[in-house]
Order: C-alpha cells, then sequence, then structure tokens
C-alpha cells in the first residue's frame, strides 16, 4: 500500500536550479545588450537605443524575479511554490504594465522597438538558454562547465 | 438592438463626437484583447504547475529536473501573454 504525497507538507532543499537558470539568463542578457542596444541605436536613433535597453532590463528582471519567488515558495512548501508561481504571473504582468506605462509618454521612449524588444529578447534569451540546460538527475539545472565549482 | 444603431443614439443624444466614440472602442477593444490573451497562459501556466507539482510530490529526487523543466514551461507560456501585452500597446498608443 502507497501513501499519497503531501504536496501541503513537502518542500525543496537544497541547490535551486530555477535561480541559477535565471542567474545565467541574466548573465546572458548583459552579455547581449550592447549589441541589441546597437540595433536600437541604428534603426531608431538614441530613444529606441533607450527604449532597447529599458524593454531588455526589463526581461532580465522578470526572469530574476520569477526565479526568486518560484525558489523561495519552493523551500516552504510545493502547495507554496504552486501559489507563487501563479500569482507571480499575474504579479508580474502587472509589474511589466505599470513600467512600461509609467515611462510610455517620456521623450525618451520609442513603444514600438521596446514592445519588439520585450517578445524577441524574451524568448531569445529562453532558446539561447535551453543550448546549455542540462536537465539530468546529476544537474537538474545548467550542463556542467570545466572549472566551474557547484 | 445591433451595436451601431445604439452607438448611433447615444450620439444623437449626448455631445460625444465621433471621433471621441471611436476613441473609447479602440481603447476598450484593446483592454479585451490583452485581458483576452492572458487568459491563455493563465490556464496554461496553472495546468503545468499543478502537474510539476504532483510529480515533485511523487518523486521528491527528481524535484530539481522537475522545477527546470516546469521554470522553462512558465517563462515560454509567459511569453503568449507578452505578445499579447505588445499588442496592446501597439494598438493603443502607435
Amino acid at each position: 500500500m502507497t501513501t499519497a504525497a503531501d504536496p501541503l507538507s513537502q518542500r525543496l532543499e537544497g541547490p535551486q536550479p530555477a535561480v541559477e537558470i535565471a542567474r545565467d539568463l541574466a548573465r546572458r542578457g548583459v552579455l547581449v545588450a550592447p549589441v541589441i542596444i546597437g540595433f536600437g541605436a541604428i534603426f531608431w536613433g538614441a530613444n529606441g537605443a533607450a527604449s532597447v535597453g529599458y524593454a531588455l532590463a526589463i526581461v532580465v528582471a522578470n526572469f530574476l524575479l520569477a526565479a526568486f519567488m518560484l525558489g523561495t515558495a519552493a523551500q516552504i512548501s510545493l502547495a507554496m511554490m504552486g501559489a507563487a508561481a501563479l500569482m507571480g504571473f499575474v504579479t508580474r504582468l502587472a509589474l511589466i504594465f505599470l513600467a512600461v506605462m509609467l515611462v510610455k509618454d517620456l521623450s525618451w521612449v520609442e513603444l514600438v522597438p521596446l514592445g519588439i524588444t520585450l517578445i524577441v529578447a524574451h524568448l531569445g534569451l529562453l532558446f539561447w538558454e535551453m543550448r546549455y540546460i542540462s536537465g539530468s538527475l546529476a544537474y537538474p539545472g545548467l550542463k556542467p562547465r570545466p572549472g566551474r565549482s557547484y | 438592438m445591433s451595436i451601431a444603431s445604439t452607438a448611433a443614439q447615444v450620439l444623437a443624444q449626448t455631445d460625444i463626437t465621433a471621433d471621441e466614440l471611436k476613441a473609447a472602442e479602440g481603447a476598450s477593444s484593446a483592454g479585451f484583447a490583452y485581458g483576452l490573451a492572458a487568459i491563455g497562459p493563465g490556464i496554461g501556466i496553472g495546468y503545468l504547475v499543478g502537474q510539476a507539482v504532483q510529480a515533485m510530490a511523487r518523486q521528491p529526487e527528481s524535484a530539481g529536473t522537475v522545477q527546470t523543466t516546469m521554470f522553462l514551461g512558465i517563462a515560454f507560456t509567459e511569453a503568449l501573454a507578452l505578445i499579447g501585452f505588445v499588442v496592446f500597446i501597439l494598438l493603443k498608443f502607435v
């Protein structure tokens, strides 16, 4: 006879792969920022470059906040992690909405490059990161790299 | 009674101009579009997280792998809501 697992009392301890992945995503976002901002400057000028940089910062902050919320809640209980994932979705959408609405009328904001960057940077960073995800039992987060401590 | 005839009656009875009515319709449509675009990812993330929590509770030794998959799934699903949001700001403000 098996006993049913109780997600209310179980919690995850040890390293948090989501946080590890989000940090790596942020690192890649910083690496690619000059290129994306350069594209914004070429097509939309200085305002475009500033808008693209702002959008990239929103995307990176969104990843980091999502991972932090999931990781922190998973250390409390699995049920809390589920709640954090759902409430986090709504909260982060509201924060992105607020972050864009607060600056939309400022002189340096170009909404078209900002919107395009939000989508392209989000998806582009994710697809790029997929190449470095291990997802195995030994390395649940990123693939092992030589010279890296775990 | 159709929406167009109702709008015509409202126009006849008030000081609202046709341009103002059109702008109001555009704003409400953009709002509906953003709201509808957020519903699908919300359902998707709910299902995804529910299954992930169940998997972690059943097999705690694979919780790390499941959490990685869950985080990536949430991020990809959230892109749909972001697309809806970008369409909203482009429709409404550009």
